[in-house]
């Protein structure tokens, strides 16, 4: 066995992890979770606006 | 109170990179323009060494990448870690280290390559101990970046925290690497490999410079905004887990397409030619990706302005990606290598791709880190993108003919073996492109200055009452 064959294996061992994710990633087991990922952004609690900046500086502080 | 449930995020320092984000791409533009006047007018460098084009051409491609490129994913990282993972930054105190020190870096690139101090590699030229100063910032964001996604309240991690995760780690790498000397003295270093492996090296950082800083942080800037301005869930989240997988493991070996035909074993070229046009799959995954994200709510182009910033950033992506493959093949890459070509084919991606969305994601950004819902003038950005988009399209169509031209000329062979011309008559054939690409450059430019008009504007605009928005519906 010489270098070229590792690089052969390792070429098809790449090929067959990469096979192997696109089959985890749509499988119908999986397709809620992501779906529910996408709508992260989408289901912030608040508007993204830093409220510390408007009128009265005194929130922001509060917390967790 | 209403917002007793939301954690309170460290907006400071999203605050401060995103206005310096404005500030460093005026500068670094600014610098653009005046290059790009030199070589159409070189007494523009007046006789002074600092003003020479080859001090400030490094100056010009470490502002605009790394000042205001690099501010705007800073920015939007500490952003989007934080509201993605509902958790406040892992540290203040380093957060406002990666800031004042990344200002630092900055500062000392704009004063040292100026004076001449350069290690002499292509995006990598700072000299060793401004080196060290960026290891030890990068180590801080780094630190404050993962540390907030392990503090994550829910088990997902989005995919942008994904795409900014993978650019932090990988620059790391990269510049570690890369940048690896041996000092001779405070400002004097020679590199720690030689002859073609220094090459290869280089390559394989400037390459994934361009993957991992100007594409991957790009990509997780796309993945927030782009799904936040449309109001819709990006088109797959499928397809960007394998298009994320494939980008990062395909990036890695495409360098050697820089080193096509010089001293790099032949095999090592081709390797690099392979890798550089499968990896048209992966970047087209991401740029579908993002354009379908619209699918079905298109109407919103015609009216949100920034919502063109982002999505026609997109359609830059995809072209520049398609471009790039295809120079990677050595028979083209033997007409347009160092060709203006490449920098028009630079410039598409640069200009197009990481402008318009980091402009697109600043848009977004300003207002509500100032209290605002939205930017001072709608109007105004309106303007700024299509006096944009206009300097870009002059832009690269102007290095597209001048490149293709001067290779042209380049190869051209009289029946006697000689060559039809000299060097000095494809320059002068380059004139009026090069005419052409400053002009672009300054339309591109000015639609800065409206930016910041804007956001001077905004920034100084009556504070809104914080009253009945606690629960507003989202978009």
């Amino acid at each position: 066995m010489d270098i070229n064959d590792f690089r052969g294996i390792e070429t098809a061992l790449l090929l067959v992890l990469f096979i192997g994710l696109v089959i985890w990633v749509y499988s119908k087991k999986r397709k809620s979770t992501f779906e529910e990922a996408s709508q992260i952004p989408l289901n912030e609690e608040d508007d993204g606006i830093d409220h510390s900046m408007t009128s009265n500086r005194n929130n922001n502080t509060q917390g967790e | 109170m209403t917002e007793t449930n939301t954690p309170s995020y460290n907006y400071t320092v999203v605050r401060q990179f995103a206005v310096m984000t404005v500030i460093w791409g005026i500068v670094g533009m600014a610098v653009g323009v005046l290059i790009a006047a030199q070589l159409l007018w070189p007494a523009l460098n007046f006789d002074i060494p600092w003003l020479t084009f080859s001090r400030l051409r490094p100056l010009h491609t470490n502002a605009v990448i790394f000042a205001f490129g690099g501010c705007a994913l800073m920015c939007t990282s500490f952003y989007v870690v934080q509201r993605t993972c509902q958790a406040r930054l892992f540290s203040d105190f380093l957060a406002s280290f990666v800031f004042w020190g990344w200002q630092l870096v900055i500062v000392l690139a704009a004063i040292s390559l100026p004076l001449g101090y350069t290690s002499g590699k292509e995006y990598a030229e700072l000299e060793w101990p401004i080196d060290i100063l960026i290891t030890l910032v990068w180590v801080a964001y780094a630190i404050v970046f993962f540390g907030t996604v392990m503090k994550r309240k829910s088990a997902h991690i989005y995919v942008a925290n994904w795409f900014y995760g993978a650019f932090i780690l990988t620059v790391a790498v990269l510049h570690l690497v890369n940048s690896a000397a041996v000092p001779l003295t405070l400002t004097k270093s020679y590199s720690a490999y030689a002859g073609a492996v220094d090459a290869m090296v280089q390559w394989w950082y400037g390459h994934n410079a361009v993957g991992f800083f100007l594409t991957a942080g790009f990509l997780g800037m796309m993945y927030y905004y782009v799904p936040k301005q449309a109001g819709r869930p990006v088109y797959s989240y499928r397809l960007s887990i394998v298009h994320f997988w494939a980008l990062i493991a395909v990036y890695m070996w495409a360098g050697p397409h820089h080193l096509h035909y010089t001293a790099l074993p032949d095999w090592a070229q081709s390797l690099g030619m392979i890798f550089s046009l499968i990896l048209l799959a992966p970047s087209w995954g991401g740029m579908i990706n993002g354009i379908m994200t619209l699918s079905g709510a298109w109407h919103k182009l015609r009216t949100d302005p920034i919502l063109k910033f982002l999505i026609v950033s997109l359609s830059f992506y995809g072209m520049s990606t398609f471009e790039g493959p295809m120079m990677a093949i050595k028979t083209v890459n033997a007409l347009s290598h160092y060709t203006e070509w490449t920098i028009g084919h630079v410039h598409s991606g640069a200009l197009g791709w990481v402008a318009f969305i980091s402009i697109g994601a600043m848009y977004y950004m300003l207002p509500r880190m100032f209290g605002q819902t939205q930017m001072y003038s709608i109007k105004l950005i309106n303007w700024h993108f299509w006096i944009a988009t206009v300097g870009v399209v002059l832009y690269i169509a102007a290095m597209w003919i001048a490149g293709v031209m001067e290779g042209l000329m380049w190869r051209a062979f009289n029946d006697d073996g000689t060559l039809t011309y000299s060097f000095v008559q494809s320059l002068e054939a380059k004139r009026p492109y090069y005419a052409i690409r400053l002009f672009g450059g300054f339309l591109f430019l000015g639609g800065m200055f409206l930016m910041a008009y804007n956001m001077f504007k905004t920034m100084s605009a009556p504070k809104q009452e914080k009253a009945s928005d606690a629960k507003p519906a989202i978009a």
